[in-house]
């Protein structure tokens, strides 16, 4: 269950990491919104898919 | 049109043979917390019928309503029959003296007093005939198929009639088919093939969409929290990638450095690179099928446990605390089931990209 806490601690803040990255590119360039959104949604994602296989490895 | 006439028929030959069905049992004893468990791992698992909702009675047995689905097996020949023969894995089917039971969401092949028998593992060693019933989630995929066939059936209709303009419900779908086109197929596959995949993604992101939404209305159908389902879809990905790969595609997995080294240099390196690059081809619609089935898995059990949590308070204050999360995460759910349909799209396009790339030869 520890495992458990910690996964989702890791994938939180792999995610918060990304999704405040993402902020401040579109705060730089405004027009690239679209292009930074999908590469931040990828990332998201991938990072996600790792914390659902360890989460379910764990569990 | 003839067709559609002939599918329209076979539905409803279906649906009538299909009765409404209400089966009793005992009400099981126990506590709340554990029975809150069962509750959701049966919702999570695909079964043999389509209930609607089950209510414990004056009597103290448990009413379920919905409708019973056909089973089909193949033991011997094939054999078909109703699932109300097994009363909620209740009684032993009994199909021209052949025995079936359920066990655990499973049908067994057993005598006629329904034994299951176990080795140390507590695991049933009885046959499993094939099995290829038509489930719950068989059923939810049936519904959605027929709604995307005729309702893009008469949009492409009311584009002919309109002279290509968007009419009724196509002003609203129209946006997402530019947006899966211009936003997902051309930048990620490029302008000069994604025609070829246009059809394959469309029908997939409608498809997860459409399944993922029908997964939160009450009707509880959990289709693509279904591993298999995601396996399906995440095979129908590997497939057209592979099959559609460019020898540029192949040669970057098998010759990633090209001319850029001399042979011997290379060895030694392909040693490492070749398996990597060979898992790659396996992992990536691996991880579309983990990914998908895992964020609606988990959504499902967030949201029914949230439900659960009011029925252990039982007070006032807890009752609108666990109402008021389970309706946040439902909003939350929606967005979920729009975000998943799209990061497997996208995924899948980058992919078909990869696959379709052509380098320009040094």
């Amino acid at each position: 269950m520890v495992g458990a806490g910690l996964v989702v601690i890791g994938v939180g803040m792999g995610i918060g990491r990304i999704g405040g990255s993402a902020m401040d590119a579109i705060a730089r360039q405004p027009d690239a919104y679209g292009k930074i959104q999908t590469a931040m949604l990828i990332a998201a994602a991938l990072i996600e898919g790792i914390g659902f296989a360890a989460l379910f490895a764990v569990s | 049109m003839n067709r559609v006439k002939k599918s329209a028929a076979v539905l409803a030959l279906l649906c009538s043979s299909v009765v409404f069905g209400e089966t009793k049992d005992q009400a099981q004893g126990g506590d709340l917390k554990a029975q809150i468990k069962e509750y959701i791992a049966h919702h999570l698992q695909d079964s043999y019928d389509f209930s609607f909702f089950s209510y414990t009675n004056d009597q103290g047995e448990h009413v379920y309503v919905g409708l019973p689905l056909p089973i089909i097996l193949w033991d011997n020949g094939l054999k078909v029959f109703s699932s109300s023969k097994f009363h909620h894995s209740e009684t032993v089917a009994n199909v021209d003296r052949n025995y079936y039971a359920l066990h655990h969401n499973k049908i067994y092949k057993t005598d006629a007093a329904g034994t299951i028998n176990y080795d140390e593992a507590q695991h049933a060693t009885n046959n499993k005939p094939l099995d290829l019933s038509i489930t719950k989630s068989v059923v939810s995929m049936m519904i959605v198929f027929l709604i995307m066939f005729f309702l893009f059936k008469s949009l492409a209709d009311s584009y002919a009639k309109n002279g290509g303009i968007a009419a009724g419900i196509g002003r609203f779908f129209e946006p997402i088919v530019l947006y899966v086109r211009d936003d997902i197929a051309r930048p990620n596959i490029g302008d000069k093939k994604y025609k070829k995949y246009m059809s394959f993604l469309l029908t997939i992101f409608f498809f997860i969409w459409f399944l993922n939404i029908l997964g939160l209305t009450p009707l509880g159908v959990n289709v693509t929290g279904n591993i298999a389902v995601t396996f399906g879809l995440a095979l129908l990905t590997f497939l057209i990638t592979n099959l559609t790969g460019t020898k540029d595609y192949w040669l970057h997995i098998f010759d990633p450095l090209g001319s850029t080294m001399a042979w011997y240099a290379k060895v030694p390196l392909y040693i490492i690179l070749i398996p990597i690059e060979v898992l790659g081809i396996f992992i990536k619609p691996f991880s579309l099928l983990i990914r998908l089935y895992a964020n609606m898995q988990a959504g499902h059990i967030v949201l029914m446990s949230l439900i659960g949590l009011m029925f252990i308070f039982k007070s006032w204050l807890g009752s609108p605390l666990s109402f008021g999360l389970a309706f946040a995460i439902s909003l939350i759910e929606v967005l979920v089931a729009l975000l998943q349909a799209y990061i497997f799209t996208m995924l899948s396009a980058l992919y078909f990209g990869f696959a379709a790339e052509e380098h320009e030869h040094h």
